[in-house]
Parts: structure tokens; sequence; C-alpha cells
């Protein structure tokens, strides 16, 4: 049995250098948990946003993007290598320039926000908290992102 | 120690342990957040259909985020049923309940509005348009944009993007569009 175990684990890893994929679940757990226990996954505080009646899902986002940019930062200053040896990559701040596909793609994904009263991340934390209404809402998420791909070309980016 | 745990937890705690997760993400894989990739992913598993945007190797490219997906789907479970009581109500302002309220919302427990999101109700115009139409937008827009709020409002912002201030203000619009116009319509 154990010496099977290892040999099937090494053919599925392509790479000497693969890492590990529980970390990212871990870190899935921890997101979940807090998008529940913050209410920022509930429909109500999307609404509560949007009328600008209180200042909860700002002051999450806006912390989030404070301790984001402090942590970048420091990250850079330091010269920190990743976990894996590498050299971080952070994208360069100009090289993706303001297109109309963040206009445009932006105002779709806030009117669907809006309606659905949940972002991508907060769509999986509510199916765990046993919605299955939110399936529907996934699904619908998924067939957007197909349909999305199919007209790409067509499309002004 | 679990009273403070099983409440709500204040902006303050919430927002900055979300904000840990894009420093994390960069040093343990050098990669940049966003959720809404593993929309993409599971298109490119599961449906390719030779369409270019489908075809590349998503196990390669992202079993990461599919783990956090994962992951994510699990948290919800224990931040809903462990730490969480059913009966539990969402603090919203008294001002957003009465508006909800005048619109024809009535339950205001748990994390959204029975009323509207429930299987029973799925197929009613406000129920389809909420979350059928919803889901559809916020896929198809999130994809478009390159980016959801995580992605652009969280990362993007960290990373001094204006492309991601551009499509955090395009979310702004689309979504009091649909808070003040098209909720009143179908609801």
């Amino acid at each position: 049995m154990a010496p099977e175990a290892v040999v099937a684990e090494s053919a599925s890893v392509p790479t000497a250098r693969s890492e590990s994929l529980i970390p990212y679940f871990l870190v899935g757990c921890y997101l979940g948990i807090i998008f529940i226990k913050s209410e920022v996954a509930s429909w109500f505080r999307i609404q509560e946003m949007f009328r600008f009646q209180a200042f909860h899902m700002y002051g999450v986002i806006g912390g989030a993007v404070v301790v984001a940019t402090l942590g970048v930062l420091v990250l850079k200053r330091l010269g920190t290598r990743s976990v894996l040896g590498d050299e971080i990559v952070f994208p360069d701040p100009t090289d993706r320039s303001p297109s109309p596909q963040h206009v445009l793609g932006g105002i779709t994904f806030g009117l669907g926000w809006g309606l659905l009263g949940a972002c991508p991340g907060p769509i999986y934390a509510l199916l765990g908290t046993g919605l299955p209404v939110m399936l529907f809402g996934l699904g619908g998420a998924l067939a957007g992102v197909w349909v999305y791909g199919w007209l790409r070309p067509q499309l002004p980016h | 120690m679990m009273e403070l745990i099983t409440q709500p937890w204040p902006w303050y705690v919430a927002g900055p342990l979300i904000g840990l997760v894009v420093p994390f993400v960069y040093w343990y894989g050098g990669k940049k957040w966003g959720v809404s990739q593993s929309l993409q992913h599971m298109c490119a598993a599961v449906l390719p259909r030779r369409i270019e945007y489908f075809t590349y190797d998503w196990w390669k490219q992202g079993a990461w985020s599919l783990a956090m997906m994962l992951g994510t789907v699990a948290g919800g479970y224990i931040g809903g049923r462990l730490l969480s009581t059913p009966d539990d109500v969402v603090a919203i302002s008294p001002a957003t309940r009465a508006d909800l309220a005048e619109l024809g919302i009535r339950d205001f427990s748990g994390m959204m509005p029975a009323d509207v999101f429930s299987l029973e109700t799925l197929l009613s115009p406000a129920g389809f348009t909420l979350v059928i139409v919803g889901g559809f937008l916020v896929g198809f827009g999130a994809r478009y944009a390159n980016g959801c709020t995580s992605g652009h409002a969280i990362s993007g912002l960290a990373n001094l993007q204006l492309s991601s201030l551009l499509a955090v203000l395009g979310f702004f619009v689309g979504g009091l569009i649909s808070a003040h116009f098209l909720i009143g319509i179908v609801l």
C-alpha cells in the first residue's frame, strides 16, 4: 500500500518544485469563515453598501486594501523570495493600462453584484452554509463566464 | 472567547484579515490573488469547446485557485453552521431595512431574504432576475473586467493599478443602477 501511494504521488507531480495545494485550501477556509462572519456574503449588506447607509462594507474593503498595500510594500522592500525560492513578480502597475474592458466589464460585474448580492468568493462561502439556491447563482456565473469566453473576440477590449 | 467568535465580526477585524491574503499568496506562490479566475478554470476543465479563452492547461494554471475555492466552501460551512446560530439576523441599518421592506422584502433572517432567494421563488421574476441573471452578470463582468472584488478592489488597488481603480468605479456604477433601479422593478 505505502510504496504504491508514493509512486502515485510522484507520478501526479509534474515538476520537482511543485507546490502543495493544502495551504490554498486552508486560505480558502479562512476566507470562507470571514466572508460569513463579517456578513460581506450577505445580500442585505450589499444593498446597504450601494445605498450608502452604513460604513461596514467600506470598512471591510478599505481595511483589506490598506493591509494588502502594506503587505505588498513590505514584500517589495525586503525583496522577499517566494516559498519555492522564486523571485516574486508583481504586476507592473503601468503594463495594463486602463481600457474599455475595465469600464464595460466593471459595470457589468457591478450590475450583477447589486442583484445577486454576492461576488464570486461569497458565492462559494454561501454554498458552504447550505443554501441550495446559490447553486443556481453559481450556475449563472459559470454560464456568464462561458458566454464571455465565446463572445470575447467580438467584444471591445 | 467563543462569544467573540460567534458574534458577527466588525469591519476592523474582517477587513485586515482579508487583506493579509494578498501578501500571503504572493509570498507562498508568487501569485496575484483573485477569486473569479476559478470560474474560468472550471469552464476550461468541463466545456472548453475549442474556445481560445478556455484552451489552456487549467490544472497547471488553476489548481491553486480551485483548491482555494473548495476551501472557501468548507469555510462557509464552518462559519455558517459551526460558528453561527441559525436565527442570526444581519444587523443592517434601519434605513436599509425600511427601504427593503418598502420593496416587499419580509424575511430579514439569514444572509439573504428567503422571499427571493429560495428554490420555490427561483422562477419568479424577482428570483430569476436576482439569482440567475445576477449570477450571469457577475461571471460575465468579472472575466470581462479581468477581475472581481478580490482581484481589482483588493489585490489591484494594493498594487496601485490604475486599471483596477477604473474597474472598481465601474463596479459602483453598475451596483448603484441595480440597487436603486433594477431591484425596484422586479421586487
